[in-house]
C-alpha cells in the first residue's frame, strides 16, 4: 500500500506504524470502514450546511465549493514540533527585521548580500513605506509559512506567506469536526489544543495598536462576501468579537480612520486587513479599487492606524527574494538557519535559466509573484505542450520565474472509497508576531487529493486534515 | 454596529417575512381556487394576489393573461421575478452571508439551509410540486428563523434591527392583503352567501387568524370585525397595531442623534392605531385608510434607511 519512494508520516519503511501513530493505528484497526464512511458523509454534510466554503475564481460568479476534509489526522510528535517551531520563530524574526531594514537603512543591500535592484524594482516594494515607523516595528503580524517534509523526513520551507495568508479557519474547523466525529480519539491521545488561536490573534493585534491608544478598536477588513476567503474573514471577526468591515464602511477624516456605525462614526485603531496592498487606498495605489479607503495610507504613515500586515511586507515573501532568507537569518540574527530552504534557480540569472531550460521535465517552475498554485509548472506531471509553453514563457520573461527541484513530498494516508491511500501533504503553521512571536501548535495540513499530485492548494482541488501535535 | 451590517440584517429579516407572506397569500388563493367557482371569479382572485404584491403589471407583461398555475409559478419559483419566494429567500441568504459573523451559528445555518433547500426545490419539475406542502414549508422555515433569532441571539442592536425589519414588512403585508381582499369582497364580485364565507375565511386564514376570530368574536364574520381584528387588536400577532408597537419599541432601542423625527412618526402611527376606532376608519373609508397606512410605512422605511443604514451618512 505504501509507496516506498516517499517519506510516509504514518508508516515506517518496515510497514510498522511510526511510534506517534501507534495508538491511532490501533484505533483504526478496531474501527469498521462503514463507520468511517458514515462519518465522512456526516462531515461533508455539516460543512455544507455551515457554509464553510470557498469561492473559486474563474468559475461562475458566486460559485462556492467545500474544501474536502479528510478524516485521518496528520500527527506530529512533540519533539518534532518543538524543533520546527524554533525554526519558524527564527525565520519570521529575521524576515521582520529584513522588512524593517529595507524600509529604513537598507544595511543588507549596502552589505552586498542582495542586489539592490532585486528589492527596489520589485513590484512588492513600496517606496511609500520608506522611513515610516510602524508600531513595535512589526510588519509580519500574521505569517503563514508553508513547510514540507521531503527526502528522508527533513523539513523544508517552501514559501513565506507574509501578505494575507489564509487557511487558519480551516485549521480550527477541522479540529472542531474531529472532536465532534471522534471524541474517543481525543481521550486516547494528548493533543495540543488550537482553539485559542482567535484570542491569541486579537491579543497580538491589540498589542500593535498605535502609540497612546489604551483600548484599541480592532476590525477585520474584507474585500467582501464574494472573496474566496470570505468565510474565514467572517469567522475570524466573529471569533474575536470585532467588526467585519468592507472598504465602504470606513472613511478618513481629520487624519484618523472611522467606521460608519448606526450610532455615528467610530474611530478604528487596528485593521487586520485581508485585502492586498494594491487595493487598500485608491488615492495611493490602484485608482480603480472600489474595495479600499481613500486616504488610508496617509493616516497609516502618520502612525494613527495600524495595518496588519504592514503595507510593503510582500517584499519579503516574493519568490525571487526567498532564496536570500538563509542569508537574512545569518545577517540579522548571527545564527545558522534551523530550517532548510529549497534550492532555487533564479531564472533572471543566465546560468540558472540555461540549467532550468535544460531540465524542465524534472523541475517545478513558479511565478515570482504567483500564489495559490496558479501559474506554476510541475515538470514531472506536465504534458509536452505545457512544458513547451513554459519554455516560451521563461525565455520571454525570465525575471518572473524561479525553479526548484521537484521535492519528494511526504505522504500521509487519506480515507478513500477503497480504504486508505497515501497522498502528498504540506503544513502551514500560522506565526503571530507582536511583542513576542507566538503560534498555536501545528497548523493547517493541506493534502493533494489526486493520486500522485503534488499541488495541495485548495483552489487546485486540495483538501485539508486535522493536524495533531502530541503533547509529551 | 456598522451601518451596512444593520442594513443587511434589516433586509434579511424583511425578505424572510416577505417570503412567508407571499406563501400565506398564495396558499389561501390556491385553496380558494379549489372551491367551485366561475373562471372569472377565480382569475380575479389570482389577479388580487398579484396586485397585493404590486406585481400585476410585471406578470401581465410576461404572461399576458391571468392563469392560476402561471401566477403560482411566477410568485413562488420564478427566478426572473425579483419578488418571488425563490428570490426573497435568496436575498435573505445573501444578506445573511454578508453579516454571518453577526448572526449566531444557528441563525446562519437556518437561513443558509433554507436557501439551499429552496434551490433544490426550484430545480424539480413543476408537475411534482405539492403546493400545499411547499407553502407549509416556507412558513415553517420562516417560523424557524424567527424562533432561532429569539432563542439564540443576544438582544442587542442587531436583534432590534432584525425585529424592525420583520415588523415593518409584516405591517405592510397585512395592510395590502386586507386592502386587496376587502375590495374583492366589498365589490360584491363573489357569489355572496357561502362564497363570501369562504373568502372571509381565506383572508383570515392567510394571517393565521381564522380560529382567533372565532375565539375573539364568537360570532359570524363581518367585514368590520375582520378589519378591526387585523388593524386594531393588540393581541393579534399580525395586526397593524401589534406590528407598529414592535416597530416603535425597536426604534426606541436603536435611537441615534438623527432619528428623533422617525421615532416621532412611528410613535404617532402607533398611537393612532392604539386609540383608533374601527367606526372612524370605515367612516373615512377603509381603502383610503390602508393606502395612507402603506404610504406611511414606506415613509418610515425610507427614513430608517437615511437615519441608520445608508453608508453615505457620516
Amino acid at each position: 500500500m505504501m509507496n516506498s519512494a516517499f517519506y510516509d508520516e504514518m508508516t515506517q519503511a518496515t510497514g510498522e506504524p511510526r511510534p506517534h501513530y501507534r495508538e491511532y493505528c490501533k484505533w483504526l484497526k478496531e474501527t469498521a470502514a462503514e463507520r468511517l464512511a458514515r462519518k465522512q458523509a456526516e462531515a461533508d454534510l455539516t460543512f455544507r450546511r455551515l457554509g464553510i466554503t470557498f469561492a473559486v475564481y474563474g468559475e461562475e460568479a458566486g460559485t462556492e465549493r467545500l474544501i474536502p476534509f479528510d478524516l485521518l489526522p496528520r500527527i506530529i510528535p512533540a519533539q518534532e514540533w518543538k524543533a520546527l517551531a524554533e525554526g519558524l520563530r527564527q525565520r519570521v524574526r529575521a524576515l521582520n527585521l529584513f522588512i524593517h531594514d529595507i524600509y529604513h537603512n537598507q544595511d543588507i543591500l549596502k552589505a552586498g548580500l542582495i542586489p539592490p535592484e532585486q528589492i527596489l524594482k520589485n513590484a512588492q516594494y513600496r517606496p511609500e513605506m520608506q522611513g515610516v515607523d510602524v508600531p513595535e516595528g512589526i510588519y509580519t503580524h500574521i505569517a503563514g509559512v508553508d513547510v514540507v517534509r521531503a527526502g528522508a523526513g527533513e523539513f523544508f520551507v517552501l514559501e513565506d506567506n507574509l501578505r494575507v495568508p489564509s487557511g487558519v479557519s480551516y485549521m480550527l474547523e477541522d479540529r472542531k469536526m474531529m472532536m465532534r466525529l471522534f471524541p474517543e480519539l481525543f481521550a486516547r491521545h494528548k493533543i495540543a489544543p488550537v482553539e485559542h488561536y482567535p484570542d491569541m490573534l486579537l491579543d497580538n493585534l491589540r498589542s500593535c495598536a498605535p502609540k497612546g491608544v489604551s483600548d484599541p478598536t480592532v476590525v477585520v477588513m474584507t474585500p467582501g462576501s464574494y472573496n474566496s476567503a470570505y468565510f474565514e474573514h467572517a469567522f475570524l471577526a466573529q471569533q474575536m468579537g470585532v467588526e467585519l468591515v468592507e472598504g465602504r464602511d470606513l472613511f478618513v477624516r481629520d487624519d484618523a480612520v472611522y467606521m460608519r456605525t448606526t450610532q455615528g462614526p467610530q474611530r478604528v485603531d487596528v485593521i487586520y486587513r485581508r485585502i492586498d496592498d494594491d487595493f487598500l487606498d485608491p488615492l495611493a495605489f490602484r485608482q480603480d479599487s472600489m474595495l479600499g479607503v481613500p486616504g488610508l495610507l496617509s493616516v497609516y504613515r502618520a502612525g494613527r492606524v495600524t495595518l496588519a500586515n504592514a503595507i510593503g511586507a510582500g517584499v519579503a515573501d516574493d519568490k525571487s527574494i526567498y532564496p536570500y532568507v538563509p542569508e537574512m537569518i545569518r545577517f540579522y540574527l548571527g545564527e545558522e538557519p534551523l530550517l532548510n530552504n529549497v534550492p532555487t534557480w533564479m531564472c533572471r540569472k543566465p546560468d540558472d535559466l540555461a540549467y532550468v531550460l535544460d531540465h524542465l521535465p524534472e523541475l517545478v517552475v513558479k511565478e515570482t509573484h504567483g500564489a495559490g498554485g496558479y501559474g506554476m509548472l510541475v515538470g514531472p506531471a506536465a504534458s509536452k505542450d505545457e512544458i513547451a509553453r513554459f519554455r516560451e514563457l521563461l525565455i520571454a520573461h525570465p525575471t518572473q520565474y524561479i525553479a526548484q527541484p521537484t521535492l519528494a513530498l511526504s505522504t500521509c494516508p487519506i480515507f478513500v472509497e477503497s480504504g486508505i491511500a497515501p497522498r502528498h501533504i504540506d503544513l502551514r503553521p500560522f506565526v503571530l508576531s507582536g511583542k513576542e512571536i507566538k503560534m498555536v501548535p501545528g497548523g493547517l495540513t493541506r493534502v493533494a487529493l489526486r493520486e500522485g499530485s503534488l499541488v495541495v492548494n485548495s483552489s487546485q482541488g486540495g483538501g485539508t486534515k486535522d493536524t495533531w501535535v502530541l503533547e509529551e | 454596529m456598522l451601518s451596512r451590517t444593520a442594513d443587511q440584517l434589516y433586509w434579511m429579516a424583511r425578505y424572510i417575512e416577505r417570503a412567508e407572506n407571499i406563501a400565506r397569500l398564495l396558499d389561501v388563493t390556491w385553496q380558494m381556487s379549489l372551491v367551485p367557482q366561475t373562471t372569472d371569479v377565480a382569475n380575479r382572485s389570482w389577479l388580487a394576489a398579484l396586485n397585493c404584491n404590486g406585481m400585476a403589471q410585471a406578470y401581465l407583461d410576461r404572461h399576458g393573461a391571468v392563469d392560476g398555475a402561471k401566477v403560482l409559478h411566477f410568485l413562488a419559483f420564478d427566478e426572473l421575478n425579483a419578488s418571488s419566494i425563490y428570490n426573497c429567500l435568496r436575498a435573505a441568504r445573501e444578506n445573511a452571508h454578508a453579516v454571518r459573523g453577526t448572526l449566531t451559528q444557528e441563525m446562519w445555518e437556518t437561513v443558509n439551509s433554507t436557501w439551499l433547500e429552496m434551490a433544490q426545490r426550484a430545480a424539480r419539475p413543476l408537475s411534482e410540486v405539492d403546493h400545499g406542502e411547499f407553502f407549509e414549508w416556507v412558513k415553517r422555515r420562516s417560523s424557524l428563523s424567527r424562533g432561532v433569532t429569539f432563542g439564540t441571539m443576544l438582544h442587542d442592536e442587531a436583534f432590534h434591527f432584525i425585529r424592525l425589519g420583520t415588523h415593518l414588512e409584516r405591517a405592510d403585508n397585512t395592510a395590502r392583503l386586507l386592502d386587496v381582499k376587502y375590495h374583492l369582497l366589498a365589490a360584491g364580485l363573489t357569489s355572496g352567501g357561502a362564497g363570501d364565507y369562504y373568502q372571509w375565511g381565506a383572508l383570515l386564514r392567510s394571517v393565521s387568524a381564522f380560529e382567533i376570530y372565532r375565539r375573539v368574536y364568537r360570532d359570524v364574520m363581518t367585514p368590520t370585525r375582520v378589519a378591526e381584528l387585523l388593524i386594531l387588536r393588540d393581541d393579534m400577532p399580525r395586526s397593524l397595531r401589534t406590528c407598529l408597537e414592535a416597530v416603535d419599541a425597536a426604534l426606541n432601542k436603536i435611537a441615534n442623534r438623527h432619528s428623533a423625527e422617525t421615532i416621532r412618526r412611528a410613535g404617532q402611527l402607533h398611537a393612532e392605531l392604539r386609540y383608533g376606532r374601527i367606526e372612524d376608519i370605515f367612516a373615512d373609508g377603509l381603502h383610503h385608510f390602508l393606502t395612507r397606512f402603506t404610504e406611511r410605512i414606506s415613509d418610515l422605511g425610507n427614513r430608517i434607511g437615511q437615519d441608520f443604514l445608508l453608508p453615505s451618512l457620516l
